[in-house]
Order: structure tokens, then C-alpha cells, then sequence
């Protein structure tokens, strides 16, 4: 499995692009969601196949030839409402962490975060004495019952339909009361101007691509990367991983892909693996699932040494 | 005590300030000027000049917020339910009580949009406001309040500018204002009828919107699901807190208006006497939340109430914790159920240290809690883990409590200090020029 990061990463951009535009015909009739790539660690086959899958989630392989692609037109979508008939969802796979943070690191410098605050934590972890440790990636869990939005008094921080909490940072007044309701401490504050430097600051506002630019008195958090789906690739902390403990998709489709670009039936998932999430007592219902850090495929000690328990934003990675 | 109605008005018409007063007004204007700097330098910068980072989100301008609202609430106390009651020695208090909660609730207004991160978009609170929010909520009663607090000060007033346009020692100008204000008094049966009616209306609207002040202040903490503020015992806890707050407030000013003034006549030992009474009921209320506040969850000690509360009484906070708990809340109870602790300058000092140890309080609810999130802090610079003001942040804060002395000093400049009116009705004393009138 080593290898699997090494593979075509043009394979992960086309996620969404083919793999949840794509019409299929012939072979799998009752196909609901297909993901395309051909795929070089299988046995080569002259021709090119696609990975399909089925409703019950046999994964099958299909040659390229029969299946067809429905290319969609790209929808003109607004960003408070969110992409029509989607629910995304993400799988965060503990038992493949070991606290590489390249999650973080991409996360951080795609969104030219400047603070001293990742949007993603890798956590270090321990139930109680007697278990052991686990590195828990914390992300927004972009909950159903959002209480940050609960509390907003201006609307600024709003749930969109396809499940995305997003905070529109030219409305937003800093009084900081989504920070003080958000159990999973997700949400950062610009104390000060951002100096996110040209790049960033000249890219026009919209609050589907969180602080970029980011706004000195705003509140600002992961976003689920709504500008990264809309050019049908995946989030970036999903594609920056090496061992695909992230996997993202859509609940309609229950199915979720990770960044080697395997995808997996999402129900059938967190059945199998027995998934969970955060919190569930408080009634949040998050949309990201966490797989239990049993059948490690990674040792926990291999990520002591990557552990910076007062730093998460690396400045001197940036440009 | 006889003394006729014009050796009244003179006593109690408002005095030009001494040397002293002046002074008073200087020291709160610089001490408001370096707080004005530090807020422009905010501004500025952002809110990176406050202690305050991600994990401790809100510092002293909230707690101090809090504060000012409890303050705020001895208004209806004080004016509303005692009037109400029936109770007529609390007059000469009522004027006092209602300037405190004038200041105290304009002020609650300011240190709100102080904490806020873009007080240039405070507009948007009524463009894009969300009822769902508690924060509109507390918009709306805090306005509410507020009105209401102006017009139960000013329509008791009517009468005295009435008295005041004829026989201030005043200029002109400050005559003619008192002309004006008093809306063409003249006592006339009909004004009166509209005039007690009209308080009397003010008087029990205050009440529920005093309590809603206040519980929906304890709301903004409690609709969270934070350990310290995930209780529902809140809203009255609050409550209790701030009418100990508000009568300590009244005590400590009328103690130093009776000193300036030399109004030892008007509020005597006894008014301190029924004060201090009053006081030790409302501690030994609040003692009672308290107790429902932190012994229940120290009783069931879940893991994150647990580590909150290690905090407050052996950890971080404990000095503070208990300094609050046992000097501004056991103690004065003990000296105010002797007789002799009631007396003016006990009492005063007493109510200072209820005040000072009400202010301390509203910080061990709002900062403790913060640095206890559910999640581990990791990640962020060592620092943030613990939340200590910087000296801008003090100066800021300091400024506000400036300003709200600053208001109540200039209203006891121009306002008579205790009702001229309704102290001449209820002490018999007839305005001779009224009989020859009417």
C-alpha cells in the first residue's frame, strides 16, 4: 500500500469531475456512483478499465470503452445555498494516522492561514489510561444541528443544503459566540490583520473559499474546501494525506473516496469498521466519521516525533 | 426636624463642584483618555492588543459586561419593588439608584461593542439580526431596559426641574434647561394623576425586563455546552448575584453623596440601617446559588465538571475563587447581622468589598471555563493555554468603569440627588407659594 500516494495524483483531482458526472451504461446497470482512473498497480490489461461500483458495493472493473461520460455543465451555484442534491460527508480512518500532517500543512497553505491556529489539529489522544494512544485529525464536523450557527446573531456563519457550514466573513461582527458554542474548538479569530500577502489578497472574496482573503475581526474555520469540489477534486487535506485515512463524499451517494482515489460504499464502511462520531451525546450530528483506531496499519509511536504540542501552523513552510 | 420648604429646595438642589469634585472629574477623564487610546490602538490592530486568543475567546470586557448589567438591575430593585411594596423610607434612595443604572447599563451597551472584533459592522445586528440568537436578544431588552431606566429617572424629575427653573442657584442657561425638562410642571391634579400613574406603569414594566436583562445575559454563557456554563441554574444565579452587586453599588454611593453633600438629614444612619439588611438577605441568596452552582457538580465530579472545578478551588483560580466567595460574600454576612456592622462606615466598607468581590466573581465565571474545552489545547503557543489581560486591556476596562462614574458624577451635578417633591410630601413640608397659587 506503500505506493499508493506515488500514483498519478491527476487521478485524484478527477474525483468529481468523472467520477460523479459519469453515466454509466452496459455492464453495471444498477452502478451508482462510478470513480475513474486506470490504475497501474492492478495487473495491466491492454485496455483501459474504470473502477466501478455497485449498489451493494462490490467494486468491479469495467473497460473504459462501454462506459460513458455525461459531462455536466458546471452548475452556477451560490454559495449560501450549496451544490443542489448533494450532502457531502467525510470518514477520518484513525487507524491509519501516524501524525504525518501533511493534512495540515496543506490545509494551511492552501488557505494562506497566517495565525498561530490550524483548522486542522492532529490530536494526540489517549481514552484513558489503561488504552492506548491514537492521533485524531479534527477538522469542522460541518454538524447537521450546527451550534455555532444556533448562536450566530447575524447570519453570518449559515448551513448550507449540501450539509457545509460556511462563515461569510464580510458579514460577520466578531463577538466570537460561535467560538464559546462550538464544542470541537474548530473556529479561529483573526486577533490581527492576516498579512496573507498579494497571492491571497488578490483572489475575490466568497465564503465558500474560507480566508482567502481572511479578515482582521472575523471568525474563520475549515470549510469542507467548496471550491475544491466544485472543480471536482477533493479537499485538500484529503489529497495531501500519504496513508488515506480521509476519505470524502457524498451521503446521497454513500460512497466516499480517499486520496488515493479508492472509493468505498460509505454504510457499508462504517458498519463493517464501526463508525462513530464526535460527541454524538450533544446532539451535533456531525458530518465527519471517525473509524476506530483498531488494526493499526500504522504504529502510534511513528508520530511522536512529527508532534509540536505548541505549534501547528509551520511559517517557515510558507513562500 | 423643621425646616421650611425653600431651606428643603436649598439643601437639595444640586451643588457646583467643590475643588474635590472638580479634581474627581479630571482624575475620571484621564483615566477614560488612556483608556480612549488603547481602544483606537485596538482598532487599529485588532483585538490581538488583549489577552484574549482562540481558546480564551472572551476576557474582561465580557466579564466586566456582565458586571455592568448586574449593576444595572438595583435600578428596579431599588425604585421599582420597593415602590411598589409600599415602602416609603427608600425614597431619598430611589434617585441614586436609578442614575447608577442609567451609567451602568449605557456603559454594559459600550462594553459590548468594545469586545466586538468589527464594531464597524454593529449595524448589522438589526440589517441581518437573527432572533434565534441570544445576542439580538439581549440587544433588544438591553435597549428596552435601558429606555425604561431613562424615563423612571426622568419622570420623577418633573416635579424637582419644576421646583429647580425658579429657585436654583443656577445660571440662566442651566434654569432654562430645568424649564424646559420639566415639560410645563405645575402640579396641576391632572398632571399629577398622569405623573403617579405613569410611574407606577414604569414601575412594574421594569421588573420583568430587569429580570430579562440579566437571565438572558447568564443565557449567553448557558446556551453553550461548556462545563461551568452548562447549568441550569444560571439565569437565577445571575440574578441573585447582580441585586447583591446593585445594593452594594447604592451603598457605596450614597455613603460618599451624604459625605459630600452633608446630607445626614435626608439619608440617616437608619437608611444605612435598612440597607445593610437588605444586603445580608440578598448575600445569603446568592450563597444559596452558589452552593447549588458548585456543589451539585462537585458532587457528581463528571470528568470535564471535575477538571473545571479543581481549578477554581485548588488550582489556577482558587485564590481568586475564594477570595470572592469568602470576602465578597461569607464575611459581609457576618458583619452585617451585627448591628454595629450596619452602621454608615461599616456598611461602606462592606459594600466595597461586595462590589470589588461581585467584579472578581463575573471573571471566575467567564475566564475559568474557556481554558477547558472539550478537546485537548494542542497545537497553539504555550500561552494560550492560560488568559491574563494586557495593560491595554486593563486600561480599556478601567475606562468604562471611569465612564460610568463619570455619568453618575455629572447627573449628580445637575439632577437633585434625592427627589425634592416627593421628600417635601412625605415629610409634610408645603410649598407656600403653591397654596397662594392654586
Amino acid at each position: 500500500m506503500e505506493h499508493n500516494h506515488e500514483k498519478d495524483n491527476k487521478s485524484r483531482r478527477t474525483f468529481l469531475d468523472k467520477g460523479l458526472k459519469i453515466g454509466v451504461l452496459a455492464a453495471a446497470g444498477s452502478v451508482a456512483l462510478a470513480k475513474v482512473f486506470g490504475n497501474k498497480t492492478d495487473e495491466i490489461l491492454d485496455e483501459e478499465t474504470v473502477e466501478l461500483m455497485s449498489m451493494d458495493g462490490t467494486l468491479m472493473q469495467v473497460p473504459a470503452s462501454q462506459v460513458e461520460v455525461h459531462p455536466e455543465k458546471k452548475i452556477d451555484y451560490n454559495p449560501r445555498e450549496g451544490f443542489p442534491k448533494r450532502k457531502f460527508v467525510m470518514v477520518v480512518d484513525l487507524a491509519k494516522c501516524r501524525n504525518a500532517k501533511k493534512c495540515q500543512s496543506s490545509c494551511n497553505k492552501n488557505h494562506y492561514i497566517t495565525g498561530d491556529n490550524a483548522w486542522i489539529k492532529i490530536y494526540k489522544m489517549q481514552d484513558n489510561e489503561k488504552s492506548a494512544p491514537y492521533w485524531q485529525p479534527t477538522l469542522c464536523q460541518h454538524c447537521d444541528e450546527p451550534p455555532c450557527v444556533k448562536v450566530c446573531p447575524v447570519d453570518a456563519t449559515f448551513k448550507r443544503r449540501d450539509g457545509i457550514v460556511l462563515i461569510d466573513n464580510n458579514r460577520c461582527i466578531g463577538c466570537r459566540f460561535c467560538m464559546a458554542a462550538c464544542p470541537y474548538s474548530v473556529r479561529i479569530f483573526n486577533w490581527s490583520d492576516p498579512w496573507q500577502g498579494e497571492m491571497a489578497e488578490s483572489i475575490p472574496y466568497s465564503p465558500d473559499y474560507s480566508g482567502v482573503p481572511a479578515q482582521k475581526g472575523t471568525v474563520d474555520k475549515c470549510d469542507f474546501c467548496p471550491h475544491m469540489i466544485d472543480k471536482g477534486e477533493l479537499p485538500h487535506c484529503v489529497s495531501a494525506c500519504p496513508n488515506d485515512v480521509f476519505s470524502f463524499g457524498d451521503l446521497y451517494e454513500d460512497a466516499v473516496t480517499n486520496g488515493s482515489g479508492q472509493t468505498f460504499q460509505l454504510s457499508k464502511l462504517l458498519k463493517e469498521r464501526a463508525g462513530y462520531r464526535l460527541m454524538e451525546n450533544l446532539g451535533t450530528q456531525p458530518s465527519v466519521y471517525y473509524l476506530p483506531p483498531s488494526n493499526r496499519v500504522v504504529e502510534f509511536e511513528e508520530g511522536l516525533e512529527n508532534y509540536t504540542e505548541f505549534k501547528s501552523v509551520d511559517k517557515t513552510d510558507e513562500i | 426636624m423643621n425646616i421650611t420648604f425653600d431651606q428643603l429646595v436649598d439643601d437639595l438642589a444640586p451643588k457646583k463642584f467643590s475643588w474635590k469634585g472638580k479634581l474627581w472629574v479630571v482624575f475620571l477623564v484621564i483615566v477614560i483618555l488612556i483608556g480612549l487610546y488603547a481602544y483606537i490602538q485596538q482598532l487599529r490592530q485588532g483585538l490581538i492588543i488583549t489577552g484574549m486568543r482562540d481558546y480564551a475567546l472572551w476576557g474582561v470586557y465580557i466579564s466586566n459586561f456582565v458586571f455592568f448589567v448586574a449593576i444595572s438591575l438595583v435600578g428596579s430593585l431599588i425604585t421599582a419593588i420597593l415602590r411598589l411594596s409600599g415602602v416609603h423610607w427608600s425614597t431619598p434612595l430611589t434617585r441614586i439608584a436609578e442614575i447608577i443604572a442609567v451609567a451602568a447599563i449605557i456603559m454594559a451597551g459600550l462594553t459590548i461593542i468594545i469586545d466586538m472584533g468589527r464594531p464597524d459592522r454593529m449595524l448589522n445586528l438589526f440589517i441581518h439580526g437573527r432572533l434565534q440568537s441570544p445576542i439580538i436578544w439581549d440587544v433588544i431588552v438591553i435597549t428596552t431596559y435601558l429606555a425604561i431606566s431613562i424615563l423612571l429617572l426622568y419622570y420623577p424629575l418633573l416635579p424637582d426641574f419644576g421646583i429647580l427653573k425658579t429657585h436654583a442657584q443656577e445660571s440662566p442657561r442651566i434654569r432654562k434647561w430645568y424649564s424646559t425638562l420639566s415639560l410645563n410642571w405645575s402640579g396641576t391634579n391632572d398632571q399629577r394623576r398622569i405623573y403617579s400613574r405613569s410611574i407606577q406603569a414604569l414601575s412594574v414594566l421594569i421588573i420583568p425586563v430587569a429580570f430579562a436583562i440579566h437571565t438572558v445575559t447568564a443565557w449567553l454563557f448557558e446556551t453553550t455546552y461548556r462545563p461551568g456554563w452548562d447549568s441550569t441554574n444560571f439565569g437565577p444565579y445571575f440574578i441573585a448575584g447582580a441585586f447583591v452587586a446593585g445594593a452594594g453599588a447604592v451603598v457605596a454611593v450614597m455613603f460618599v453623596l451624604r459625605k459630600t453633600y452633608g446630607l445626614e438629614n435626608y439619608i440617616t444612619d437608619e437608611h444605612f440601617n435598612k440597607m445593610g439588611k437588605i444586603l445580608v438577605l440578598l448575600c445569603l441568596v446568592y450563597l444559596y446559588f452558589n452552593i447549588n452552582e458548585y456543589l451539585m457538580p462537585t458532587y457528581k465530579s463528571t470528568e470535564e465538571e471535575a477538571v473545571h472545578l479543581r481549578s477554581l478551588f485548588t488550582g489556577q483560580y482558587a485564590s481568586l475563587f475564594w477570595t470572592a466567595i469568602i470576602g465578597g460574600l461569607v464575611l459581609p454576612v457576618i458583619v452585617l447581622l451585627f448591628p454595629q456592622g450596619r452602621r454608615p462606615l461599616p456598611l461602606f466598607i462592606v459594600s466595597l468589598a461586595v462590589v470589588i468581590g461581585a467584579w472578581w466573581k463575573r471573571y471566575i465565571i467567564v475566564i475559568p471555563t474557556l481554558s477547558h474545552p472539550f478537546l485537548p489545547i494542542q497545537g497553539v503557543p504555550e500561552s494560550w493555554r492560560h488568559y491574563s489581560p494586557t495593560w491595554m486591556e486593563w486600561s480599556i476596562t478601567l475606562a468604562t468603569l471611569a465612564a460610568a462614574l463619570l455619568i453618575i458624577t455629572i447627573l449628580v451635578r445637575f439632577l437633585p440627588i434625592i427627589p425634592i417633591q416627593e421628600t417635601a410630601e412625605e415629610k409634610g413640608i408645603i410649598r407656600v407659594t403653591q397654596i397662594n397659587e392654586s
